[in-house]
């Protein structure tokens, strides 16, 4: 399931200890309203007041980052409670909501499911709290994420996955293979790679793994999803999103790429042995693929993606942000919460050095302690600058559905199925659109076919 | 007096049945009838979700792929419990306990565990089984592989079942058939098997409802091969992936009360073709 699609890089990270559960919000909403500007005085009075915050996040040690904020503001307690890792979280905070209490003044929310969340108007708008002061402090394409479809704003980034290319420069120079700056280039050499090693695979598309293919439509400009209100245009198979699928559908079909299902023993294992020759993956994925295929260290290099164009584009794949959930009592001090968590200077970094987040800060991937860092995993490269200049070239423009389960679980069954039987898989994203429209229309969406 | 007694000690048996069993069942029956839309909300459905149901090509399929893992699976199983069963009952085994406590194990392991192991044994690329030159988790040996894993776990449980059988036949019959001279082969076919007759319909029915139900194996392999074990694979998976994938809360209810009547239907139909060849 959509599942590990979440932050996998923390799946080895201890399970934190569940603090005790106090639920305390409760069913009186009389913050549903979108109310007026907050005054100063009224932030002063919440911050100053005693106050207890239930914030749900799978982000591990983040008791680190919240220790900072209690520090500054002494009467907020803030109440980490680990609710499970993306889905499972998810469905307790649905289960919540819709019960009417037991649900969070705070919760971590991926990037991809704030639609999923903002159709029930489960989230705050914050722009009453002063957020919109804060949008030049992120990255442009992630505060377009988190943005509605009117201009409400309805969580803070966290962390992001700007796309780009890890590969084995060992295998590369030994083969004689360039670092592909197209993805013209990248067909040859995964022909060429696998004419001389049948052992070896250029890449692995995992055919399970609809979040990085998303990621990849993403770069190529497709514009699958348009949501305003009820309506929704649905465009799976525009253009860009056949010519994705063709150009894997291709290479799959040829036997040159592997389509092994990814976060699996098997896929690990891949690595280790040197089945795979290169990533394409997120910027989470260098600290990753660190820890779990230790035995290749040093081999490693990462790349900007290749490219359909001259002009340089990058998709994302992961990611989190901090959202105040409808209900909360204090919507004021969680607002403030969110803000101080993902925009103060130390907890930013911390972030980063703690939980090897990649930043969606502006100032803090413009910081040379950030950008200089050298990985030895990559033979000493400087990882980070790679990846922040690959961040400045993601399109702002990508929307997500808000019912991304069903896509994705429609995309395994036609597109992913289509990798991995070597069929065809343009023609597979022509199913994706007919079974996800008619999903839409079941659940009461007016559909129009595409952008 | 006396049948006050018995109501008492009946009560904490029937709350729990109550509380956890019918009360819940009637819930899903209620949500059964409805319809919740992300736009527009809860209406009442009436039927309208067991008539899409009946015409519902995914569920269809899920219940003849079920069925025939039925078939296959469960005479192989049984054959190799009542197999089991018989050699430690023979008395000629040696080390019989320790015989009996390996079959039963795989039982007891807990079936994330179980996982874990088979998803190794089952590796496409590195797995010992890939070595030999085949894929045990592609389309066409799906199947059998899961078959395989149930087999392997359930096979001791039944043994047990029809070794407790086997431990009730009274001597005599036994005393009778040496009399007569019967070897421990024909003792076996015409005093045990006999014997074991009800124990081994039993089994069946678990096996019917344990078959038909067939969801944990199936999801935990799910994540090693996602393209071959789809989200219909069996009927519980499709019920799962309805709730908690689709968000079809209410459609995925009415799917599990026809499966519960597919069980139920499926059940009779053993039980009453054991009860007519007896005759």
């Amino acid at each position: 399931m959509s599942r590990k699609v979440s932050h996998w890089r923390l799946a080895a990270a201890l399970a934190a200890s569940v603090l005790a559960l106090t639920a305390c919000s409760g069913t009186d909403t009389k913050t549903t309203k979108s109310a007026g500007p907050v005054s100063q005085a009224d932030i002063d009075k919440a911050m100053t007041t005693p106050t207890t915050l239930t914030f749900w996040t799978w982000v591990p040690n983040i008791d680190q980052e919240v220790a900072l904020f209690e520090k500054k503001y002494p009467a907020v307690k803030v109440n980490v409670v680990n609710a499970g890792q993306g889905a499972d979280q998810y469905t307790k905070l649905r289960t919540a909501l819709k019960a009417g209490s037991g649900a969070p003044d705070l919760a971590q929310i991926e990037y991809q499911y704030i639609p999923t969340f903002s159709i029930t108007k489960s989230l705050v708008d914050l722009r009453p709290y002063g957020a919109e002061a804060d949008k030049s402090k992120f990255v442009d394409w992630t505060w377009g994420q988190v943005t509605g479809p009117n201009g409400e704003i309805l969580a803070y980034p966290q962390d992001t996955g700007p796309m780009g290319l890890l590969y084995r420069a060992d295998i590369f120079q030994k083969y004689g293979i360039q670092v592909p700056k197209t993805w013209d280039d990248f067909a040859a050499a995964a022909r060429k790679l696998h004419a001389a090693d049948p052992k070896v695979y250029l890449t692995d598309m995992a055919a399970n793994e609809a979040a990085g293919w998303h990621g990849l439509m993403w770069q190529a400009g497709s514009k699958p999803y348009t949501v305003s209100g009820t309506t929704i245009g649905l465009a799976v198979n525009d253009a860009a999103s056949k010519k994705v699928a063709d150009y894997w559908g291709g290479l799959a079909k040829a036997g040159v790429i592997s389509t092994d299902p990814d976060f699996t023993d098997n896929w690990y294992q891949g690595f280790n042995q040197g089945k795979y020759a290169t990533w394409i993956t997120a910027a989470w994925a260098p600290a990753f693929l660190g820890g779990s295929a230790k035995p290749t260290a040093g081999k490693w290099r990462a790349a900007p993606m290749p490219q359909w164009d001259t002009k340089a584009v990058a998709g994302n794949w992961g990611g989190s942000t901090t959202a105040v959930i409808q209900g909360s009592k204090n919507p004021i001090a969680a607002a403030k919460f969110a803000e101080f968590l993902n925009t103060d200077a130390d907890t930013t970094k911390m972030f980063n050095t703690v939980q090897n987040f990649f930043p969606a800060s502006k100032a803090l991937l413009a910081d040379s302690s950030f950008a200089g860092q050298r990985n030895d995993f990559f033979g000493g490269q400087q990882v980070n600058a790679v990846f922040a200049q690959i961040s400045d070239t993601v399109d702002s423009a990508w929307q997500w559905p808000p019912f991304l389960d069903q896509s994705t679980k429609d995309w395994t069954e036609t597109v992913g199925t289509g990798l991995a039987n070597k069929a065809d898989v343009a023609a597979a994203t022509d199913q994706w659109q007919q079974r996800l429209t008619s999903y839409a229309k079941d659940q009461g969406f007016t559909v129009s076919a595409g952008s | 007096m006396t049948k006050r007694a018995g109501y008492v000690f009946v009560a904490p048996f029937m709350v729990f049945f109550l509380l956890l069993f019918l009360l819940p069942l009637g819930y899903a029956g209620y949500l059964s009838l409805f319809k919740d839309q992300l736009v527009g909300g809860t209406v009442f459905a009436g039927l309208a979700n067991y008539s899409r149901a009946l015409a519902d090509d995914q569920l269809l399929h899920g219940v003849l792929r079920v069925g025939l893992f039925f078939l296959v699976q469960v005479p192989v199983m049984l054959l190799v419990s009542l197999g089991a069963a018989l050699a430690i009952d023979s008395g000629l085994l040696r080390a019989a306990r320790l015989f009996r406590l390996g079959v039963f194990l795989p039982y007891a392991v807990p079936s994330v565990v179980a996982a874990l192991m088979w998803g190794y044994l089952y590796g496409p690329s590195f797995g010992p089984l890939a070595k030999l030159g085949f894929n045990p988790i592609g389309d066409t040996l799906m199947l059998p592989s899961l078959g395989n894993i149930v087999t392997w776990e359930f096979a001791g449980y039944n043994m047990i079942i029809l070794y407790a059988a086997l431990r009730t036949v009274p001597a005599e019959r036994y005393e009778a058939a040496a009399m007569d001279g019967a070897g421990p082969w024909r003792t076996a076919w015409f005093i045990k098997i006999p014997a074991l007759r009800p124990a081994l319909l039993l089994c069946l029915v678990f096996s019917v409802i344990g078959s038909f139900q067939l969801f944990a194996e199936p999801k935990l392999i799910q994540s090693l091969a996602p393209t071959v074990i789809t989200s219909s694979y069996t009927p519980n998976l499709y019920a799962y992936s309805l709730a908690f994938i689709s968000q079809q809360v209410n459609y995925a209810a009415a799917v599990s009360f026809l499966l519960g009547f597919v069980i139920l239907v499926v059940s009779y139909a053993v039980l009453l073709t054991a009860s007519r060849s007896r005759r």
